[in-house]
């Protein structure tokens, strides 16, 4: 029964992962993809989490950690890297 | 008595992603856009990983959870707050380019 819940929720987040990619490529600005990237990094953390649970293998939650930390330097220097350039142009 | 408090944890974590989606996807500025993120961020995030640890109970896994939580407390207000200063900094220019 539980395990029913957390397909259903993985399927519902994963749902909304979909949603959040069509403002990732259609943002008319680099810092909404930025944005909308950050959301999706967040919620392929929770998704990771739960598919840990679903299959039983907690080892999983390790790769969560690292997922973390790289989507946050990933973040930061973008974010540096627009600062610099302008964020003019492609 | 624990699926209940689970399904609650879930549902709720669920609502605040949805929200934070339909937000994204509907208004109509970064900073905006930025302000409704930062609920994905924190909420959705913090209740979907609760649900997990209540259904762990109290063990190795659930501490590491734990970890991942405080961690996507510090950073995402981090990045968010580095986007919001970066379009800050792009304003002031377009500002003193038009003076």
């Amino acid at each position: 029964m539980i395990n029913k819940c957390l397909i259903i929720s993985a399927v519902c987040l994963s749902i909304t992962i979909i949603l959040c990619m069509i403002r990732a490529v259609k943002g008319p600005s680099n810092l909404d993809r930025l944005v909308a990237i950050n959301v999706i990094n967040t919620k392929i953390i929770v998704l990771i989490s739960i598919i840990s649970f679903v299959l039983g293998e907690t080892y999983f939650i390790d790769v969560v950690l690292v997922y973390a930390l790289i989507s946050f330097i990933a973040s930061v220097i973008i974010s540096d890297y627009i600062q610099k350039t302008g964020g003019k142009g492609s | 008595m624990k699926l209940l408090f689970i399904t609650l944890l879930l549902i709720g974590g669920l609502f605040f992603f949805t929200v934070g989606t339909i937000g994204i996807l509907r208004l109509p500025d970064l900073l905006t856009r930025a302000h409704s993120a930062a609920k994905c961020d924190t909420l959705g995030a913090m209740l979907c990983l609760m649900a997990l640890i209540v259904y762990k109970g109290f063990s190795f896994t659930s501490l590491k959870l734990l970890l991942v939580i405080l961690f996507i407390w510090m950073t995402n207000p981090t990045a968010t707050h580095l986007i919001a200063k970066t379009k800050l900094m792009e304003n002031k220019k377009d500002e003193n380019l038009m003076e």
